[in-house]
């Protein structure tokens, strides 16, 4: 390839580059949905590491503490689900005073234990049922509540514990007894406000 | 001419309006739209403590509701927080009921709408977002929804005696417990974990007369002995001499100068918990706002008459240098307090069991003072990583609905099914409970019948809310 060549080539792939950047202004920017789906990575991991470095090492493996729904009057753990619900009311609080980076999320299921988690808006209703129908995928949109357009991402929850599938077939307020190992129990719902 | 007295006559009401509203001493009541509630007509003179800015509107009462009722206002203790009504979820409920703010359900300056606990709404608020509760417990089916508070059973706020495995743990519990105590302060063991203690300049060792750090000698009126008195105080057993609480210091830790009559402030050097909840009940609010102490005479309750002048500080139930715990558990509330429920409490049950705990016939924390209901011992955040069982100053934080005293009080003693019927029991309360319930609630049938349901559902006894070994 001769020099000339290689600085035709050089200049058009500079230009395709710069034109690109110029087509896309705000493409330095994370796009709403990697920032869902980079929250909801910090948010599953944290709660596995709960649930495999806490609440099974030494309920189960070392055997010195319980852990409990009512970890308060029980002197107990709390649950791994409940960690999770604790950390979105912080976030809700401290969101709340910070528009900028405002964002919620929760968990949900199509068989909660709990009646207030089970989906409520159509976006969760659908979300909900997509991903436990189509494993290992996610499930993305957009809502309108309380004149708020919001960008809706809901992620599988799945199973990875024998205490989260035995704890939910167990529990007397659970509408579903047969969870196994590895299925989808519900969804992580987070939601990010935008536009208008 | 008469266009001329109009002109001086709006002036001046323009003048006295706007000295009323603007001048910091000024007597402001003529801006009031209706009298107080009862929680909070003492901080009438002082309409800044709610009002911070004479511009503000919802948001800045907001934000001064938060600021005494805020610790509060949030999980667990909470059930229903403001966060739960931020998640976007639940914005079709805030077009039944705006659950953001205060005010939507305590209006104040209201008396001809005001229930108790500063209820503005219809006692069935439960029902616009829990109409279909007898589809998750068929129990309530047919239950109205103006008995969800009345009925003994749910706190819009705290509703934590109530859930349906609590109840279940504490069914077939006798009236009175086996062990009728309840647990220990926690503090002069502590000192080393309480970050704020100052126990580098008063190191904890027992001091006695001769340590004494005030040489001078004075004979007080109510009080001929300080110096005696002292010693044999906690104070003096903790090593917290005389200037402890009469000598302030500089930053460097220079002396300034004596104090006669140390103040709330000085008291809060190493009880601040106290001090802070002491100033979030009806003893200490004036104070706390900035105010004059309460004066008995302004109390809306029946006092005694003898003490109509009486001024509540600290010292008016621990008097200086003695500190008598004793004393301030009981004897003086009785001093002030003249109502049917305390004047009652001589001679009642409980109090034949605080005067055998005084003799030293029962074992301590087995008698039952004003104070062992009223301030209880509760395990409370002393900063944000510590606990400590303190007695809770805020006398009124167990109260409206008395069922919150179910836990901080009466389970150390009695069973939860006893307990809530007598708190239930208007009568019984006002004989301070000379006599057994007269009123059933239906909280503990009910999970009784739960109990007997999941039992059957699942082949064997509930306990699956605990995973363990």
């Amino acid at each position: 390839m001769s020099i000339k060549m290689k600085l035709t080539a050089g200049l058009a792939v500079g230009l395709a580059i710069g034109v690109a950047y110029a087509a896309e202004p705000g493409s330095d920017m994370v796009s709403v949905k990697a920032m869902a789906d980079a929250l909801h990575m910090v948010m599953d991991s944290d709660r596995t590491v709960y649930t495999k470095t806490i609440v099974n090492r030494l309920v189960k493996q070392e055997k010195v503490i319980k852990a409990s729904e009512h970890f308060e009057d029980d002197k107990a753990l709390a649950l791994p689900a409940q960690m999770f619900r604790f950390g979105a009311e912080m976030v809700a609080e401290r969101a709340s005073g910070n528009p900028e980076v405002n964002f919620s999320y929760s968990l949900q299921s199509l068989w909660p234990v709990n009646r207030q988690n089970a989906p409520k808006t159509d976006a969760e209703k659908a979300g909900l049922r997509f991903v436990a129908d189509n494993v290992g995928k996610n499930y993305y949109t957009t809502e309108t509540l309380g004149g708020q357009k919001y960008f809706t991402a809901i992620y599988p929850d799945i199973g990875v514990a024998p205490v989260c599938v035995a704890c939910h077939n167990a529990h007397p307020d659970s509408p579903k007894k047969d969870f196994k190992l590895g299925d989808v129990m519900g969804g992580v719902v987070i939601r990010i406000p935008v536009g208008s | 001419m008469l266009w001329l007295i109009w002109l001086l006559v709006t002036i001046m009401l323009a003048s006295w309006l706007g000295y009323a509203m603007l001048a910091e001493r000024a007597d402001r009541s003529v801006f009031m739209p209706g009298a107080l509630s009862p929680g909070h007509h003492q901080l009438q003179p002082a309409c800044a403590s709610c009002h911070t800015d004479p511009l503000g509107g919802r948001e800045v009462l907001q934000d001064a509701c938060i600021k005494c009722h805020g610790d509060e206002r949030r999980k667990p203790f909470d059930s229903h927080p403001k966060t739960k009504f931020q998640d976007p979820r639940n914005a079709d409920r805030l077009d039944n009921i705006d659950a953001l703010h205060c005010t939507t359900c305590h209006t104040e300056h209201q008396p001809g709408i005001t229930a108790g606990n500063g209820l503005t709404q219809p006692r069935d608020l439960c029902f616009h977002c829990h109409r279909d509760v007898a589809e998750d417990r068929p129990s309530h089916a047919g239950m109205a929804f103006t008995s969800c508070a009345s009925g003994g059973c749910h706190n819009f706020h705290d509703n934590r005696a109530l859930y349906t495995k609590f109840l279940i743990n504490h069914l077939d519990e006798p009236d009175l417990l086996d062990v009728p105590v309840v647990p220990a302060r926690e503090f002069a063991g502590m000192l080393d974990q309480i970050i704020d203690y100052p126990l580098a300049r008063y190191p904890q060792r027992p001091l006695g007369l001769e340590d004494a750090d005030a040489t001078f000698r004075v004979v007080l009126a109510h009080d001929s002995n300080p110096h005696e008195d002292w010693a044999a105080t906690a104070h003096a057993r903790s090593g917290v001499n005389c200037s402890a609480c009469h000598r302030a210091t500089a930053q460097d830790g220079s002396v300034v100068r004596w104090i006669n009559l140390p103040d709330a402030d000085v008291c809060g050097t190493c009880h601040g918990l106290e001090v802070e909840r002491f100033g979030k009940g009806k003893h200490g609010m004036k104070q706390a706002a900035g105010l004059p102490p309460l004066q008995v005479s302004e109390a809306r309750l029946p006092m005694q008459e003898d003490a109509a002048h009486e001024r509540l500080t600290c010292n008016s139930c621990h008097a200086a240098h003695r500190y008598d715990v004793h004393y301030a558990a009981s004897e003086a509330c009785l001093r002030c307090h003249a109502d049917e429920h305390t004047l009652a409490y001589k001679g009642s049950p409980h109090q034949l069991l605080w005067e055998r705990e005084l003799r030293g016939e029962l074992p301590a924390g087995s008698g039952v003072s004003c104070a062992t209901c009223h301030l209880p011992r509760v395990d409370m955040k002393a900063s944000e990583w510590l606990t400590r069982i303190t007695v809770d100053h805020n006398q009124g934080a167990n109260l409206a609905p008395n069922s919150k005293m179910i836990r901080t009080t009466c389970l150390h003693c009695h069973g939860l099914a006893f307990s809530i019927d007598a708190l239930a029991d208007r009568s019984l309360v006002a004989s301070n409970f000379t006599g057994r319930p007269s009123v059933h609630v239906r909280t503990m049938d009910l999970a009784a019948a739960e109990a007997e349901r999941r039992a059957t559902a699942s082949g064997k006894d509930d306990d699956t809310s605990m995973f363990g070994f």
